[in-house]
């Protein structure tokens, strides 16, 4: 089975409403990793995401992956998880059926994601009565049920409780430990720390720092890393160092 | 495992709902398209004033018991009715207006017109009588003082037979209805009860066929003010649609109807039918009926059938022919009628 | 002020006496109109999905047309569909007209656009809740349109009810193309038709009442099947 890693962003720009939201973004993305992508909000963390898995076309640029048919061996979680008018089972069933997988096969699948994500006991019950927290589980379990290679997760935990973060990490764990390759967002740094690998940092569209993780904490090379690390609000920065680039230093 | 119901795996009960849903859905939809008919059936377009006297619910039950077909009547207006059966929709037309029925047979959409029976037209009004017509037998007279008073008149404006007998006798008062159009004269352009319905609303005046009156409920303050004129006699012709003009018409079964209508037991069942205790409609099949200039008349046995009262009451002679000229045609008819029969009997 | 209280008795009597003309009339009802829904459902809730998943020349046009096309006039759809299957007509071979047939299709013409407009809405309001979502897990917008269709079942039920309740309650198409003939063609909106053209208000507007009553069993049985099949399966 070819791999669809790695992928390539070549000169990515995204313009929506005559604004330029994501601009001249270049990155090549191996497989490994947990990549954590930091910034503060409005920086176009979720908007590269949607590029990345394809959800929105750049209005210039490319993004390439390899291998055939890239689309079926992605997922990704979103912040809301939208849960299908089903059962929790039939949730998980869904992608698998799109699929084409038989139906013995899927049911021996969803019965496994359920026990890994513990909502076995609650796999008949309408999805759309679970909690937050159960909800995005099911979306992970949904998404895990179909062996992505690539995981993007879109601040997935930004409105669960601690417990709940704390499951849906361990999930992703389990996930990324299984080979999938994580790319999530987040703007909580306590989170990034927790998870991540290596971080790219994003304001305003560029990609600013791109290190790895226990680098980019102790020393952020661009001063706008820097103060974001400190907790500083970035609202009126434009910073010194606006160069974009393209390398993990 | 943690303990649950035993319940059948997901994938089956998801099947089990779908076959469930999709057989109910056939069973709606196989329920809505009801088996046809077995029995043989013909369509007759007729009015919605034989309709509602309930004469058909009277007469036509003893047809089918007879012949074992179904006699399915479209009731619309004469107009309506008369466009149905040129378009090839029923197989045979019975409505009262002889002008335009001979103009169907001339067109050669029908095959021959025969009189069937007659009815009459009263005119009805308020009990308050403005315009002072009350038991007036000339029609004529008392029209042409409901125009003079502009006493509000309901007129079915529908293109029926009813109406276009009203129009006859506005003519022949030598009023024109359309200078009344939207003040005292009012073209409702429905059926004979909505019409009626109007009037009692309105207090007016309508001219009505007596069937449909002694049937309507709904009354209000309205009773019969003319009746007894010759001009109120409501003749009825039956037409076999023709079969040349369109191939599918059921002829050899509309004939038995029109030749069962026309013989014995149809001219006494019409005769026979009562409502509120009076007899309707007046057989008179065989007598001075227009024809096709290329057919002979025919059916002649009915003649005998008028009851021994009526034979010298005038009314039932409306075309002025006395018995003993009518009963001199027999043998003549006989032979033709046969060879008629042989007609159709392919 | 009579005729309500006449009414009431003249329905409470046929109901009550098991009336076997009404029990026909009755059923004929049934038939024509849940007939005639099942198949509007099955053409316009399909169509209706296409229509707001996908992006085509003339969709605007044909949004707007379907919105339109809710307000036929029940009458002039029966002339259209006399004209057509009228032995004169395009399709007078099949011999359709005056049969419950007949009836079926002229009603379906009226209650297709209803069922297609309105599940247009809500499989539109859908997908924009849905569209990332799905597209993500493969699905994109043909693969979409039975889980739409699926997982809106609840509103489109409304729909179809809508789509129902036209067809229950129209006259207009159905005594042109169906000829109200008695035993055959004659449904309730029909024979409250005829009764009130005969003068008899009060049994007319006692078979209203019934057939008020009728719509109301209808309503009444969707909504608990939705309310048990929500609790069971969510």
């Amino acid at each position: 089975m070819t791999s669809i890693l790695p992928l390539e962003l070549a000169d990515v720009s995204f313009e929506a409403g005559g604004k330029r939201l994501i601009k001249d973004f270049s990155c090549r993305l191996d497989a490994g990793p947990r990549t954590i992508v930091l910034g503060p909000n409005g920086a176009g963390k979720s908007l590269l995401l949607r590029l990345c898995h394809g959800l929105i076309r750049p209005t210039a640029g490319h993004i390439r992956w390899q291998g055939v048919d890239p689309g079926v061996k992605q997922g990704m979680v979103f912040q809301r998880p939208v849960m299908l008018r089903r059962s929790v089972a039939a949730n998980v069933d869904y992608g698998l059926k799109l699929r084409g997988v038989p139906i013995l096969r899927r049911r021996a699948v969803v019965d496994d994601m359920l026990g890994r994500t513990g909502l076995r006991r609650l796999a008949d019950r309408p999805a759309r009565v679970l909690s937050f927290g159960e909800q995005q589980k099911l979306a992970l379990a949904r998404v895990w049920a179909l062996k992505p290679e690539v995981l993007f997760l879109d601040e997935p935990t930004a409105s669960l409780d601690p417990a709940a973060t704390h499951a849906v990490e361990e999930l992703i764990d389990a996930m990324h430990r299984e080979g999938t390759r994580i790319v999530m967002t987040t703007h909580d740094l306590g989170q990034a720390k927790r998870i991540a690998d290596e971080v790219m940092f994003i304001h305003r569209g560029r990609l600013l720092e791109w290190a790895p993780a226990d680098r980019f904490f102790a020393r952020p090379d661009n001063d706008l890393a820097q103060a974001f690390v400190r907790g500083e609000l970035l609202w009126w920065r434009l910073g010194k160092d606006r160069r974009a680039i393209s390398k993990p230093s | 495992m943690t303990a649950t119901t035993a319940r059948p795996p997901i994938a089956v009960r998801g099947a089990v709902r779908r076959v469930l849903m999709s057989a109910a859905l056939a069973a709606t939809v196989l329920m809505a398209l009801p088996a046809l008919a077995a029995n043989k059936f013909i369509t007759v377009a007729s009015t919605t004033s034989t309709q509602n006297s309930g004469l058909f619910g009277h007469m036509l039950p003893m047809f089918t018991k007879k012949t074992g077909i179904d006699v399915r009547v479209v009731a619309v207006g004469t107009g309506q009715a008369i466009k149905l059966a040129e378009r090839g929709d029923a197989d045979v037309l019975f409505v009262h207006h002889k002008a335009s029925e001979e103009k169907f047979v001339k067109d050669g959409f029908g095959v021959k017109r025969f009189d069937v029976m007659y009815n009459e037209y009263v005119v009805v009004g308020p009990k308050s009588d403005p315009a002072k017509v009350a038991g007036s037998k000339d029609a004529v007279a008392a029209f042409k003082k409901l125009a003079a008073a502009k006493a509000p008149f309901a007129s079915r404006g529908d293109n029926s037979g009813t109406h276009k007998a009203e129009l006859e006798i506005w003519t022949a008062a030598g009023v024109d209805v359309k200078k009344g159009g939207g003040t005292w004269y009012r073209a409702t352009g429905s059926g004979m009860g909505a019409t009626l319905n109007t009037a009692a609303g309105m207090n007016a005046y309508a001219l009505a066929d007596r069937g449909s009156w002694i049937a309507f409920k709904n009354r209000g303050d309205l009773k019969i003010v003319v009746e007894g004129d010759q001009r109120l006699f409501n003749q009825y012709g039956i037409i076999l649609v023709n079969p040349n003009k369109h191939a599918h018409v059921k002829a050899k079964q509309g004939q038995a109807f029109i030749d069962w209508t026309l013989g014995p037991d149809g001219q006494a069942a019409i005769a026979s039918f009562k409502l509120g205790g009076q007899q309707l409609f007046f057989p008179i099949a065989g007598k001075g009926s227009s024809q096709s200039a290329s057919e002979p008349r025919r059916a002649v046995t009915t003649i005998q059938l008028i009851s021994p009262t009526a034979v010298g009451d005038p009314r039932a002679w409306p075309h002025g022919q006395s018995p003993r000229t009518a009963a001199s045609r027999p043998s003549r008819m006989w032979m033709t009628r046969s060879a008629e029969r042989a007609k159709f009997s392919a | 002020m009579i005729e309500f209280s006449e009414a009431f008795l003249a329905a409470f009597a046929l109901i009550v006496g098991l009336d076997p003309a009404l029990a026909e009339i009755v059923l004929l009802s049934l038939q024509v109109s849940l007939g005639a829904v099942a198949i509007a459902a099955a053409i316009g809730m399909p169509v209706g999905a296409a229509v707001a998943l996908f992006r085509f020349p003339g969709r605007v046009a044909l949004l707007v047309l379907l919105n339109a096309l809710m307000g036929l006039p029940p009458v002039v759809v029966g002339l259209f569909v006399y004209l057509m299957l009228s032995r004169a007509g395009p399709f007078g071979v099949f011999g359709l007209l005056f049969t419950p047939t007949a009836m079926i299709i002229a009603q379906v013409s009226l209650v297709t656009p209803i069922i297609a407009a309105l599940t247009r809405q809500v499989i539109e309001d859908l997908w924009v809740e849905y569209e990332e979502q799905l597209r993500s897990l493969g699905a994109g917008p043909a693969r979409a349109v039975p889980s739409l269709l699926w997982d809106g079942r609840f509103s489109l039920l409304t729909a179809v009810l809508a789509g129902f309740g036209r067809a229950s309650a129209e006259v207009g198409a159905v005594i042109i193309v169906g000829g109200n003939i008695d035993h055959v063609t004659r449904v309730m909106t029909t024979a409250i038709a005829l009764e009130t053209s005969k003068g008899d208000l009060a049994l007319a507007l006692g078979l209203g009442v019934i057939l008020m009553t009728l719509a109301l069993g209808v309503n009444a049985a969707a909504y608990l099947t939705k309310e048990w099949a929500q609790r069971r399966y969510g």
